[in-house]
């Protein structure tokens, strides 16, 4: 599965548009790491912590994406975009979304 | 009276702290900014068709957090208004940071150019006294991986 945001890809004509696709995932840290976290708000600094974990919902988000785009048989997603929000304290949504596409 | 102290302790330790941090994470970021330099980050959104190209979605993200000190100076200056500098170098570290971890893993995957790149900048938790606290950077982008000639 080719996964990209650019909105199209030289030499490779988009033969079937099959829609959007989306995938999100909402996690919450646990109390360690906001501790961890409530100290370096006073050192400052990086927090690793929220760095893994958000990186790890992302990945998650994107595994859910891609699996919708294999139920509606696309072999590839254009123009993906990331979007973060803060729902409530101590967690956030990652959301990804993307054109899912038939490469020839 | 314990309050006052609580504070000016805090306040010491953020300093302290904070432009000790500051100041390492500048000097990682000028550092591998020089190495890194030769993979050029396009914000453009038309890659070039040759020679041909795979095309691999790369990321990088850094969530950082404002020290005391810091959040103590941005705090006044709402009062008085004008440039909140303390938060301009925190943004300026989580992007410059979040762009060349994108760039290590274009690098690792072998790519020689970054198409398309996106800033995305979340505020995650809401520190103490209603300020930003911490900020994630995503920084991501198409990856530009040259194939063997045929």
């Amino acid at each position: 599965m080719l996964i990209s945001n650019m909105e199209l890809l030289p030499g490779r004509r988009v033969v079937e548009h099959l829609g959007l696709v989306q995938g999100s995932s909402v996690r919450a840290k646990h109390v360690g790491r906001d501790i961890m976290a409530g100290l370096k708000n006073i050192f400052g600094g990086e927090l690793k912590g929220y760095t893994e974990l958000l990186q790890e919902s992302r990945e998650e988000a994107m595994l859910r994406m891609q699996q919708q785009a294999e139920a509606v048989g696309a072999n590839a997603i254009l123009n993906v975009r990331f979007s973060t929000s803060s729902v409530a304290q101590g967690a956030a949504e990652i959301y990804v979304y993307g054109t899912a596409v038939v490469l020839e | 009276m314990y309050d006052l102290l609580l504070l000016l302790v805090l306040l010491a330790l953020g300093y302290g702290f904070g432009q000790y941090a500051e100041r390492r994470h500048y000097r990682s970021i000028v550092e591998r900014e020089a190495r890194l330099n030769a993979l050029p980050a396009i914000a453009s959104r038309y890659p070039p068709a040759e020679p041909h190209y795979q095309h691999a979605l790369v990321t990088g993200s850094t969530v950082v957090s404002v020290d005391y000190f810091k959040r103590f100076l941005a705090a006044l200056r709402n009062l008085f208004g004008g440039r909140v500098t303390s938060y301009e170098s925190l943004l300026d570290r989580a992007r410059r940071e979040s762009l060349l971890r994108m760039k290590q893993q274009a690098r690792t995957l072998g790519a020689v150019m970054v198409f398309n790149v996106k800033y995305e900048t979340a505020s995650i938790s809401k520190g103490a006294g209603k300020t930003i606290g911490s900020v994630e950077v995503l920084a991501y982008g198409t990856a530009l991986i040259p194939t063997p000639s045929r």
